[in-house]
């Protein structure tokens, strides 16, 4: 169940919030839609669901030609950030919503909506109401009610945004095993790099309404095309007109003529990972991402004179 | 905020005098004038011909408009906050008018329109349909007075719902109807109630342009508000008190049916319940 943008444009007034966009995503995959706020990623997805009306361009669910379709007719499941569920219906209600109203038979209703308030870990709190819930719950229900009518296709906007850190991180892996189960194409919005590199087989990142990268997480990471998705795709220096990764930064206390003297400006123990925060002898400052037995061998402590030298620096023209 | 124990009680005897002043004196008087002589009085007053027929055609114009003006309020709200059509912020506008406009105009307007040399009455007398003194004449100012008050108890509350219910229902493949059937509905539904209660309630104590265009016959076209005040102007107090009491009785079921129909359960349904 591929799905394809082409050309897609969508203006808002004077806002060009989706500009000459082409996109394919590959059946089954796990794509994630990754950029900024303003990127244009939402209403990107929102145009795939028929949600917003293109104003150039068409789209394309199962190779069929989807751009006229309503969402009723485009076979699309939508998780909204937050949840949007009906306020005044149980969990049980919201769930069934997508199959009562195709008129399935009441016992194939019981049993699908049992089947799926299991599968979202919401077995037994089917007669609460969506207010009762706790937000990552209220997150599974929106899962649970999109998947209800076997959409072949996923989309989800920002669905972990609006979590805290740890059920985001619950929230993630479970994800992750219920698309391994039922392998529906899904497109995922989100801002965190972390989330896309984590979650996705394959990552639009996105910037001003444009397209500025389609690669796999660790091509993304290790091949950016350009100096945008290097910055916005993990932590970075920039020196001059060259970028370098934190944990390219490597630290020496001797110099060996490819070095730069350093000064110690701040050690930050995050864990098992410290930050050095370092300033060369030129004035150039630098983050180093060191383990904490390497900050021990060093027996670094701040003011302390390193020599750094860094890998793997890019340029972009 | 915490207030001193004088103060909480100055403003309590203030709202509760002041309601008393403005509210229950004036209807409780009608109440015990009405009762003064027992049971048979008002019994006598209510019964007569003319008053069995101004209370029935009371009713029978509320019933009418109330059902209109609701379909009308949940249509025009829905026009006004989910679809941008260009001047429905003149229609916005324009719904408010019979809140400002004296009802004494709008008969005044009606009255012109359909007279018998006025735009509409020429042309309608002419194919022997008759508004003006006619109950099609006392449903048109009714319905015009009670225009507002589904559109404005509904407006704030789509407002407040979003879009996004209703975009999730699509996404399920629910049609525009089911989708306003099943979900739009229930979540305005005591704003509705509120709205029908207050056009119930403003059907039934409508006078002003009623009694410009109703021609006020008794027995034939005089409303329970005009029994009320032809009564009184024949000295025949009585019959006011109880006409009036019978007004005061259906606005109070208005609203004890309304509470009853009032959620039990908590307030998270985005409702603004009276």
């Amino acid at each position: 169940m591929a799905i394809e943008a082409r050309n897609v444009t969508k203006r808002f007034g004077e806002f060009v919030a989706v500009d000459d966009v082409s996109i394919f995503v590959e059946s089954g995959s796990l794509t994630a839609l990754l950029g900024p706020s303003g990127s244009g990623k939402s209403t990107l997805l929102r145009v795939i669901a028929g949600l917003e009306v293109a104003d150039a361009g068409d789209v394309f669910i199962s190779g069929k030609e989807a751009t006229a379709l309503a969402p009723q007719k485009r076979g699309v499941g939508f998780v909204f950030q937050h949840y949007a569920p009906f306020t005044h219906m149980t969990v049980w209600d919201n769930v069934a919503f997508g199959l009562s109203i195709r008129r399935r038979p009441k016992n194939e209703i019981r049993a699908r909506v049992a089947e799926l308030l299991e599968l979202v870990q919401l077995t037994g709190l089917g007669g609460r109401y969506p207010a009762q819930l706790s937000g990552g719950q209220r997150q599974r229900m929106a899962l649970a009610r999109a998947l209800a009518p076997e959409p072949e296709v996923l989309l989800l906007d920002e669905p972990f945004g609006a979590l805290d850190a740890r059920v985001r991180k619950e929230l993630r892996e479970w994800l992750l095993r219920l698309h391994d189960e039922m392998h529906v194409t899904t497109i995922f919005v989100t801002h965190d790099q972390e989330e896309a590199l984590e979650l996705a087989d394959s990552i639009v990142v996105m910037n001003e309404g444009r397209v500025e990268q389609v690669a796999p997480p660790r091509q993304l990471y290790d091949e950016p095309a350009n100096a945008f998705v290097m910055s916005f795709v993990g932590p970075v220096n920039r020196i001059g007109n060259t970028w370098v990764r934190p944990h390219d930064v490597e630290l020496r206390l001797e110099p060996n003529g490819s070095t730069h003297e350093a000064q110690v400006e701040r050690i930050v123990r995050l864990g098992f990972e410290t930050r050095v925060d370092l300033v060369r002898d030129d004035g150039q400052q630098l983050h180093a991402q060191l383990t904490r037995d390497e900050v021990e061998v060093l027996e670094l402590a701040r003011g302390d004179i390193v020599y750094v030298r860094t890998k793997r620096a890019k340029s972009f023209a | 905020m915490t207030v001193s124990r004088r103060t909480r009680y100055g403003i309590r005897v203030f709202s509760l005098g002041y309601l008393a002043l403005i509210l229950v004196a004036p209807v409780g008087l009608i109440f015990w004038r009405s009762f003064d002589h027992g049971w048979h009085p008002f019994w006598a007053a209510v019964s007569n011909h003319d008053a069995v027929h101004a209370l029935k055609l009371t009713v029978e114009v509320t019933a009418i408009v109330v059902p209109l003006n609701t379909a009308f309020g949940i249509l025009c709200a829905l026009a006004i906050v989910r679809h941008r059509i260009p001047g429905m912020g003149l229609v916005n506008a324009i719904v408010d008018l019979p809140m400002a406009l004296s009802p004494v105009v709008v008969g005044l307007s009606l009255y012109l329109l359909y007279a018998r040399d006025g735009w509409f009455g020429s042309w309608l007398l002419g194919h022997g349909v008759r508004i003006l003194f006619a109950l099609p004449a006392i449903l048109l100012a009714t319905a015009f007075v009670s225009l507002p008050f589904v559109v404005r108890e509904v407006v704030p509350v789509l407002r407040e719902i979003g879009i996004e219910q209703e975009e999730a229902a699509a996404t399920l493949g629910s049609s525009a109807f089911t989708t306003f059937r099943r979900v739009t509905l229930p979540a305005i539904r005591w704003a509705v109630a509120y709205g029908v209660v207050l056009t119930t309630a403003r059907s039934l104590g409508e006078f002003g342009a009623v009694s410009i265009v109703s021609g006020g016959i008794a027995g034939r076209t005089q409303t329970l508000t005009q029994y009320v005040q032809a009564s009184y102007e024949n000295f025949s107090l009585t019959g006011a008190y109880a006409a009036s009491v019978e007004l005061a009785m259906l606005a109070i079921a208005t609203l004890l049916v309304m509470t009853m129909l009032k959620p039990r359960r908590g307030g998270h349904i985005g409702n603004r319940g009276a």
